[in-house]
């Protein structure tokens, strides 16, 4: 807009007479980080109660006795996979090439839906070896940390259904790209999440 | 028999006939009256027909205008339910000595300082400054709306979702009995079973939603919709306070969710973060509880001083003294809100020089406080200054909440506050701060925006009997807290033994006595407004000869706020405006892009309400059915593309050439 704002000389123009149109969800992405770093706080929170409470065993199972680090290994790689797979899928959608988005966003959903499962089987198996949230202030803080992150993917996958549809029913308008920037932005922010996971959880862990 | 009560704890989870507390003659008192009350509401408007009109242009309504009154609305009515709790505490202590018991058995005495204490913070105070912020930011800053229409209204709809919950916990079952902040292991499950803390933790989780929702829409407000020219340094200082307590709001509430998360687990799946065996650590609450606490009392006060700063330029006929060090003192206001948590439990002994570090950054904090003061002071200096109500709030405050800052001081002397406490020398301290800061704050708000909202000032001879009500009152309620506090005695106490302390709560009671006038008065002046509202009408748009870019436009304002988007050259754009001969265009109107209401907020909000009261009583399948529906409709919500329309511009030609006549029958 080319208003003379500051320039003394000339008169001065109080309002804008010839506005153009705002273009619409200009504030969606300033206000989508906003809430993210609302989110990156709540896991933030998550850390360091981990942190405070990581070494009180109770005299139950540490963090040696449960973690099996070629597991986390493979989660983390369908993690990783999936994030890689959704920036194919922005690519795509830059250009303009709704199939090959739609494509490479089923193909995000199957690694998450993978990440998941393979995290599910490990609580399983730790709950069954009696290392329930319950047996000691360690693991509840260890349960909280991880499944928080878990829940975020799962609502992630939802979300990535939900823009499927969308993109089927609309194709690759303005409104259903920016939406895919925010899920975009979502799921490499639970990636990074991830990352503190399993230095700060898994690899420390292991070090102790 | 057994299959048949397992079947009905299936459908009721622990909720019975027996959460009704048919045996308490005052629930049931209060009862009768809140429900005749709320019959005879119901009525008038099913008489009038107002359900219709109420839906469609406010409950459904996106406009951050309705939103910010309806925000206020919620505030005052939360007020009378948290200013009777405060009534009945002062009357049983002044009752309560020696061989008196009172009228208040402990258990309902308990769930009242709790209640009282949730109810003023996240009920009263944050509703009053997020209508406040709601109604004034984007008029300030020259903007046609917030940046995300249907998420405030969302927000605010999620405040009286937590609103609902707990005045609901009043008739069916109970509230805490923990406090306002609900320490563990007291608020764990193996001591508080009932449902009381469940209340609790719902309500404020729901409410809590909205708040973070509407810090994260207000700040991209601020940044992203600014009339042109108006830089950050050119921001009306209302609209710098607002930034700053929208980012702590957005980068603290999340704390507190998280916080009552984990406390959550601990009682619903029985994990043990603040339990005191199996490794759980009570004390971790208390600092994460705090570090999401101090920030909000900086939240709360934080717009009052915005609220200040607008008024005494305004009332004083001159720009504000020191704007910029303002601004800066904001910023470091909001920073240091962090950095001194600790200082609510340096009795916790985490040692000298933690302790000294927290003490130190506290009484830092005086310093951009300070600097505020002499602000408004210098900006009074050598001014033209009218006595006009907002103006008389700010006095007041300058004398009371310097006080209040003095003796919070005081409390940051860690070797001092091993002695003070946990007395009612601090429950007068942060009285002090909070009444003294925010509630008059608050009330020179409403006092000065009030003809902005509904084109008529607010009735003067009422406004100054709740304004000496309340000050008055306050000194009286409070001055004893503090010399009680120095005597030791400690607070929420039920019962006293000392004879000799007697004549304080005495006085203290009179001063709550005195500041129930000052309330009951507050609502006098609205509804004595009303009726005179010819009298009192304003048709200029700017009754007060304001500043900023609020008063440039009409009083109420049209939905769309501006025909044309203002261009700002200076700071006090409105002001700037008149003193270089601004001429309103009357021609020229286009089409205005405006975001359209809609229902879903109210509905999303409506089955929070149910998931959270099923999840209190543990009716698990509700539970999941609600949840399972908010996601529904939430998703839902997303398919419908078209949220928006054109207001024509034949409307705006109309609307603004009947302003044209109003501003032409008033000249």
């Amino acid at each position: 807009m080319q208003i003379s704002v500051d320039n003394p000389d000339s008169a001065r123009v109080f309002y804008v007479k010839d506005e153009h149109e705002h273009a619409e969800g200009g504030s969606t992405m300033l206000g989508f980080w906003l809430y993210l770093m609302s989110d990156c706080l709540l896991f933030a929170i998550l850390f360091a109660t981990y942190g405070v409470l990581s070494a009180n065993y109770a005299a139950g199972p540490a963090p040696k006795d449960l973690f099996d680090l070629w597991t986390v290994a493979l989660n983390t790689t369908m993690l990783l996979l999936s994030s890689i797979t959704y920036g194919f899928a922005m690519l795509s959608a830059d250009e303009g090439k709704q199939r090959s988005t739609q494509f490479w966003l089923i193909v995000t959903a199957l690694f998450g839906l993978a990440f998941v499962g393979i995290e599910l089987r490990e609580f399983a198996h730790m709950i069954h070896e009696g290392a329930t949230p319950q047996r000691s202030a360690f693991l509840s803080s260890f349960f909280a940390l991880v499944s928080t992150h878990g829940l975020h993917v799962s609502f992630g996958i939802v979300w990535i259904v939900t823009m499927l549809v969308q993109v089927q029913l609309h194709g690759l308008i303005p409104a259903n790209v920016r939406r895919l920037m925010c899920l975009s932005l979502f799921w490499h922010f639970l990636d990074i999440v991830w990352i503190g996971v399993f230095t700060f959880v898994y690899l420390m862990g292991m070090l102790r | 028999m057994l299959a048949q009560s397992s079947l009905l704890k299936f459908i009721f989870g622990r909720f019975s006939l027996d959460a009704f507390p048919i045996h308490e003659p005052i629930l049931v008192g209060t009862f009768i009256v809140v429900a005749t009350g709320g019959i005879a509401v119901f009525g008038a408007i099913t008489y009038f027909r107002l359900w219709g009109y109420l839906w469609r242009e406010w409950f459904t309504s996106v406009d951050h205008k309705r939103i910010g009154v309806m925000y206020i609305v919620l505030g005052v009515v939360m007020l009378l339910r948290g200013f009777a709790d405060a009534l009945m505490m002062r009357t049983q202590q002044a009752l309560a000595f020696g061989s008196s018991q009172g009228f208040l058995p402990a258990h309902h005495y308990d769930q009242i300082f709790t209640a009282h204490g949730v109810i003023m913070i996240f009920f009263v105070a944050m509703p009053l400054v997020t209508g406040l912020m709601n109604y004034v930011v984007p008029l300030q800053i020259g903007a046609r709306d917030v940046s995300f229409p249907f998420l405030n209204n969302f927000s605010f709809w999620m405040t009286v979702g937590g609103a609902v919950l707990i005045m609901m916990s009043l008739f069916v079952g109970e509230f805490a009995r923990t406090g306002w902040l609900a320490y563990p292991p007291l608020s764990g499950i193996a001591y508080s079973p009932d449902v009381g803390m469940d209340y609790y933790i719902w309500g404020l989780q729901i409410a809590g939603i909205g708040t973070t929702l509407s810090g994260v829409n207000l700040i991209a407000t601020i940044v992203k919709l600014r009339a042109p020219g108006m830089t950050m340094m050119r921001m009306p200082v209302f609209t710098w306070t607002a930034l700053c307590t929208n980012v702590l709001i957005v980068a603290s509430f999340p704390v507190l969710a998280a916080t009552l998360a984990l406390l959550t687990l601990d009682r619903y799946v029985g994990t043990n973060f603040f339990t005191s065996g199996l490794g759980g650590d009570p004390m971790m609450y208390v600092n994460l509880i705090w570090i999401w606490g101090h920030p909000e009392v900086y939240i709360l006060v934080l717009p009052a001083f915005g609220v200040y700063s607008e008024i005494a330029p305004t009332f004083c006929g001159k720009r504000l003294f020191g704007y910029t060090s303002m601004v800066y003192a904001t910023v470091c206001i909001t920073i240091l809100s962090y950095l001194v948590w600790l200082h609510h439990f340096f009795t916790m002994g985490s040692g000298a020089s933690v302790n000294s570090f927290f003490g130190i950054t506290t009484m830092i904090i005086s310093i951009p406080t300070g600097a505020k003061i002499f602000n408004w002071l210098f900006t009074m200096y050598r001014g033209r200054i009218r006595f006009e109500l907002p103006m008389m709030w700010l006095v007041a405050f300058m004398l009371t909440f310097s006080i209040g800052g003095m003796t919070g001081v005081m409390l940051a002397i860690p070797p001092a506050d091993f002695v003070l406490h946990n007395s009612l020398f601090l429950v007068a301290h942060f009285h002090n701060v909070i009444i003294g800061g925010v509630v008059f704050g608050m009330f020179a708000g409403i006092n000065y925006w009030f003809p902005k909202a509904f084109g008529f000032k607010l009735d003067e001879f009422w406004g100054k009997v709740s304004f000496w009500c309340w000050v008055i009152g306050f000194w009286f309620a409070f001055t004893p807290l503090y010399i009680m506090g120095f005597m030791g005695v400690t607070r929420r106490l039920r019962h006293f033994d000392d004879p000799s302390l007697h004549i304080w709560t005495i006085i203290a009671a009179f001063g709550a006595v005195l500041i129930f006038i000052g309330i009951a008065a507050f609502l006098v002046q609205i509804f004595v407004s009303i009726l005179r509202r010819k009298e009192l009408s304003d048709l200029t748009g700017d009754p007060w000869n304001g500043r900023t870019l609020e008063w440039s436009t009409s009083s109420p304002p049209p939905p769309y706020n501006f025909a044309f988007t203002p261009v700002v050259h200076d700071r006090d754009a409105w002001a700037d405006m008149k003193e270089h001969g601004y001429v309103r265009p009357l021609e020229g109107y286009k089409p205005i892009h405006m975001p359209k209401n809609t229902g879903t907020g109210v509905i999303l909000a409506a089955l929070s309400v149910v998931c959270g009261f099923a999840l209190i009583w543990y009716i698990w399948w509700l539970a999941a059915v609600s949840f399972v529906a908010v996601l529904v409709v939430a998703i839902g919500h997303t398919f419908n593309y078209h949220r928006d329309y054109y207001v024509p511009a034949d409307e705006i030609v109309r609307t603004e050439d009947a302003r044209t006549q109003l501003l032409a029958s008033g000249a």
